[in-house]
């Protein structure tokens, strides 16, 4: 513990290069996943006995749903945490998963509608889980709004921490409403308890597509954060001394 | 092999339009952000180099 100085990495200057070196490993990482992760999806897992070729939908849509709702909880933590102490860094690593986890909400919705329709005969309906997803898409369209219609960076960490942080209970009431209300949804398709429904191939689909979104998004996040850190400390010495832009 | 031919890959069991509209959206909306990332980054370098640019003497 001693020999590294955590909050080094805290300043933006520091996080900057290192974000930079970062990135690249995520991308192979995501590209390599997807690859090895789609080639289960439509070649190595079988036909679903009950719901034919339409159930591959899963693949993309459960690993989009997880990371729509996990984004959301390292975004309201890296919020609080810039709220709580003023950390300039952390506010910016909140405003930079805001649109990714919009865009993972997105996906998780349309491809959910596009397995609804064929499997339940309608795009939607308007019961605990779906709701609460499409509660959560607004959570992240209100964070982002509301912070582009403020223009001093730091009061608009701070509108958007609030959303963030009041917005963060709807997270447990996604994941825990098939549970808790009937709902047309099917319950968790990975689950501990229940009787192996799951073919393994199946299973190892979802979870490498899973952690191919886990990837692409940490990516994403890191490299919008550089753009960000650029854009608001632009009249830093250290920005303006960085070797990548002097010509 | 799930797929005796690549026809009935793309057919999908009779499921192409359902399948392939989910993850032709789930495409275009990875690609879309990719682009955004990009372009983000260019401006914001592009604009950091032009002020750097006009205070040198």
């Amino acid at each position: 513990m001693g020999s590294i100085n955590w909050f080094k990495y805290s300043s933006p200057q520091t996080f900057y290069p290192l974000a930079g070196k970062m990135v690249p490993w995520f991308v192979a990482a995501a590209v390599v996943l997807a690859a090895v992760g789609l080639y289960i999806s439509f070649f190595v897992a079988p036909t679903d006995a009950t719901q034919g070729e339409v159930y591959r939908v899963i693949f993309i849509h459960v690993g989009a749903a997880w990371m729509s709702m996990f984004i959301y909880v390292v975004m309201a933590f890296w919020a609080a945490i810039g709220l709580s102490f003023n950390a300039r860094l952390s506010s910016m690593m909140a405003s930079a998963l805001a649109p990714t986890g919009a865009l993972m909400t997105f996906i998780a919705l349309w491809t959910g509608a596009f397995w609804g329709k064929p499997t339940w005969g309608t795009w939607w309906v308007w019961d605990a889980r779906l709701t609460s997803e499409l509660i959560l898409l607004f959570l992240y369209i209100g964070f982002l709004s509301l912070q582009a219609a403020i223009d001093d960076p730091r009061r608009a960490d701070k509108a958007g921490a609030v959303i963030a942080l009041v917005g963060v209970v709807n997270v447990p009431i996604i994941y825990f409403s098939v549970q808790w209300w009937s709902t047309l949804h099917q319950g968790a398709s990975v689950s501990m308890t229940a009787n192996q429904h799951m073919a393994v191939t199946m299973l190892w689909g979802m979870l490498v597509m899973a952690l191919a979104f886990w990837m692409y998004s940490i990516a994403a996040a890191l490299t919008r954060v550089r753009s960000i850190i650029l854009e608001r400390e632009r009249n830093a010495d250290w920005v303006r001394t960085l070797p990548e832009l002097q010509t | 092999m799930n797929w005796g031919s690549w026809s009935a890959f793309w057919e999908m069991g009779g499921r192409a339009f359902y399948v392939w509209g989910a993850y032709s959206m789930a495409a275009v909306c990875i690609v879309l952000e990719v682009v955004a990332l990009t372009l983000r980054r260019r401006h914001a370098r592009r604009d950091l180099k032009q002020r750097i640019a006009a205070e040198k003497p």
